[in-house]
């Protein structure tokens, strides 16, 4: 989505900003240390959910957001999904006014205290920090923008911005990811009326099933969502769109425009010898119980999970990483990662592995299992592997993972977690009458308006991407909703 | 909200609740289930709907007391809510007119194989029904079978009603006596298994209907895996019926039993906590 070049610069041109910026010169400014993210320690918090990264203080923040240059043409915003206004928001945070630096993320981010913890920065708007060219750490973007919207959540100071006319129209988000719940935000600030249908229990989708309590707590989700609702959207729980309701009762209903954010939600499993052997889940199943149905206070909530003392999860990715780390905190003794690449083709982000390693996991990279052996009951004791050699670069210009024969060997194992990548849930695509579905079972949408082929059903996150990011499916929801937006008051003029 | 509005004990450990549910009863198809969650702390369970009643706007639901979950539903009374009801979920029953069709039931499989045989039924199928139980006692919907099946065939274990034997006994003789085009088998595992291996040898086509452990419920999860002609299937969006010949039953059983040791720490803890 374009930033409006004008906008960013009237509001760096304002008095208070110009006389902070020459409070310090650039080479002071970067001159200055990145700070470090306090953090629990490994011992500590390994045997326990509590959150790991505990957050900068008020000082460390003040002092991180004088190092940002204040760029006349800020490079970092091209680089973030959801375009947020980076220097507005870091200069607020120098200036003091943490209060305003979270609206101003709120802005164009509908949860800040989410992204600032699980977005992979380092990749995008840190990855476009200038200090990258003079070969300098960047701004640490990720830690000051957790920092800015945890200050306004706890000060119990969230405002919530007037909406300025209500738009006579209802449109609907399928699933209450990220994506949706990024669409839902956006539409809902333009007036229109929103309500968001999760087929769980528990709203925000990967939010809540997926990532560990000890990387994004729950609470935090449950703020973000409560500030949704503030600003007028509605949530339904316990609804499968396309089972529950179909599109043609909704539009019946009266709902004129639908965002599909559904998610890549069906895991895949590698179709080896012995994968259905008790103790082998998906990471979706694994995470699931202990997020979403509280499994690690079992038997104080009721849903059990194995408690593995050598838990092998297979895969390289952050979902990967979450397992292992989880798996750690349910008291396993040996805890590995699995992965038939070597650590650098690894999708995690590096500040997993760094926390995985801390808490001890081993990673047994260029290994990849070939057969589960169990026991008489049926129960995972042993798991095949081999080892893998690094070939010519494939499509995804990684190495390709080749087999070295005569490598196998067996490692004792009582839980494993196949961690390898998820495929869109076939529920919803199959239910849409007209909608374009590719070979991989994702939705095919016009890239620059989200808008699938028929014309008031829009999707975005992995039910279009396969398996992505967070923050992608967030600058889905948000490209999403600026087209809905045109094609619906486009359509209904006066409105 | 899914507000419980009738209880009927069926059997010492079954129990019928009928359960408010508007949207779900007008949606629901016979062979499909819901996922409830009875309070906060609470497993999402998956059953399978019974009955649905699209006036009053309820569905019915039949629960076996076997562990901490299903006895707190099995416990709720009228007035007492579900916290949560979501569904109907997995594939529908093929309903069509074949000829004869053989419902087999074993204990409270009984329940989910009611609406199904009753549809085959309405069809215009000629409907046997042979239900199964250890004893008279545990017999449940016999009279509401009764009601439409043109021929209700009983067998107990213990032989203190209808004929002395399992199950299959019964599904034999009507195998040997006349043509079968369809068995609809549900109930435990082992009965499915010995039925599926039993119609097999009468060239029957067969189809079971499984119960597996689920989480979501909505294919997310992989929890209710089975191998189905050599394949891994998802009871909860590729079922949950499926051929009943190609089914692996062992593999089945064994994963029922992943959480053996886990269900009855929680129901110790759970039982203690009525005392």
């Amino acid at each position: 989505m374009p930033v409006d070049i004008h906008d960013l610069h009237a509001d760096r041109n304002q008095e208070w900003r110009n006389e902070l910026r020459s409070r310090l010169s650039a080479k002071e400014r970067s001159a200055l240390p990145r700070v470090k993210m306090p953090e629990l320690d490994a011992r500590e918090r390994s045997t326990g959910f509590r959150e790991v990264n505990t957050g900068l203080s008020e000082e460390l923040a003040m002092q991180e957001a004088k190092r940002c240059l204040d760029c006349a043409a800020p490079t970092c915003i091209s680089g973030c999904p959801v375009n947020i206004n980076i220097p507005g928001f870091i200069k607020l945070i120098e200036k003091g006014d943490f209060s305003a630096a979270a609206r101003k993320l709120k802005e164009t981010n509908a949860l800040p205290a989410v992204c600032g913890r699980v977005c992979p920065q380092e990749i995008q708007c840190e990855a476009n920090c200038v200090y990258q060219k003079m070969k300098k750490p960047p701004v640490a973007i990720g830690y000051l923008e957790r920092f800015a919207s945890d200050c306004e959540r706890l000060a119990g100071a969230v405002i919530v911005p007037g909406i300025p006319e209500k738009v006579p129209i209802r449109v609907a988000a399928v699933g209450s990811g990220p994506a949706s719940l990024t669409f839902a935000g956006q539409m809902a600030k333009w007036g229109f009326q929103v309500t968001v249908f999760e087929a769980l229990h528990e709203l925000a989708g990967v939010l809540s099933y997926g990532i560990p309590e000890f990387r994004l707590p729950k609470s935090i989700v449950r703020s973000e969502i409560a500030y949704l609702e503030a600003l007028g959207v509605v949530f339904e729980r316990n609804v499968i769109v396309g089972k529950t309701v179909t599109i043609e009762e909704m539009r019946e209903q009266g709902f004129q425009g639908f965002f599909i954010g559904s998610g890549a939600g069906l895991p895949k499993f590698m179709n080896i010898p012995g994968e259905n052997s008790i103790g082998i889940y998906s990471s979706n199943e694994y995470l699931t119980r202990v997020n979403l149905m509280k499994a690690y206070q079992f038997p104080d909530y009721d849903t059990p999970i194995v408690r593995g003392k050598r838990v092998a999860v297979i895969g390289g990715g952050n979902t990967a990483m979450d397992s292992v780390r989880t798996a750690v905190r349910l008291g396993a003794e040996r805890a590995m990662i699995v992965y038939r690449r070597s650590e650098q083709e690894m999708p995690a982000r590096i500040e997993e592995v760094h926390h995985a390693k801390e808490e001890g996991v081993e990673f047994l990279t260029l290994t990849n299992p070939i057969e589960y052996i169990a026991d008489s009951e049926g129960r995972v004791r042993q798991m095949k592997v081999q080892k893998m050699g690094l070939g010519a670069a494939d499509d995804s210009g990684r190495r390709r993972p080749v087999v070295i024969p005569g490598s196998e060997y067996l490692i004792d194992v009582d839980t494993v977690v196949v961690g390898v990548g998820t495929d869109p849930n076939p529920l919803i695509p199959r239910a849409i009458q007209g909608i374009e579905v590719s070979k991989w079972g994702t939705i095919v949408v016009n890239e620059e308006t989200m808008q699938s082929a028929v014309p008031d059903i829009f999707a975005g996150g992995d039910i279009v991407r396969g398996g992505a990011t967070v923050i992608l499916a967030m600058g889905d929801g948000k490209k999403a909703a600026v087209a809905m937006r045109d094609h619906l008051l486009g359509k209904f003029p006066g409105n | 909200m899914n507000e419980v509005v009738e209880r009927k004990v069926l059997s010492e450990n079954v129990v019928m609740l009928v359960v408010e549910a508007a949207v779900i009863s007008r949606k629901q198809c016979p062979g499909q289930f819901v996922i409830v969650r009875t309070d906060e702390k609470g497993e999402r369970i998956p059953l399978t709907i019974a009955d649905a009643d699209r006036e009053n706007g309820t569905i019915t639901l039949i629960i076996q007391k076997v562990g901490t979950s299903s006895s707190k539903i099995a416990h709720l009374n009228p007035g007492d809510s579900l916290l949560d009801v979501s569904g109907p979920l997995g594939r529908p029953t093929h309903i069509e007119k074949l000829g004869t069709v053989l419902a087999c039931g074993g204990g409270v499989g009984i329940a989910p194989l009611y609406p199904i045989a009753r549809a085959f039924k309405e069809a215009g199928n000629k409907l046997i029904a042979v239900l199964g139980a250890r004893n008279r006692e545990l017999l449940i919907l016999e009279k509401e079978m009764t009601a439409f099946a043109d021929e209700v065939i009983i067998m107990t274990d213990d032989g203190s009603y209808g004929r002395k034997g399992v199950i299959t006994v019964g599904i034999e003789d009507v195998l040997k006596r006349e043509p079968v085009h369809l068995a609809v088998a549900i109930g435990p595992a082992v009965m499915m298994k010995f039925t599926a291996l039993l119609t097999k040898r009468y060239d029957v086509p067969t189809i079971a209907s499984l119960n597996t452990i689920m989480v979501d419920g909505t294919g997310m999860c992989g929890a209710c895996r089975v191998s189905v002609g050599g394949k891994t299937r998802f009871v909860c969006v590729d079922g949950p019926e499926f051929d009943a010949h190609l089914i692996d039953y062992d593999e089945m059983i064994q994963r029922l039993n992943t959480y053996k040791a886990e269900e009855k720490l929680s129901f110790d803890g759970y039982l203690k906590s009525l005392s």
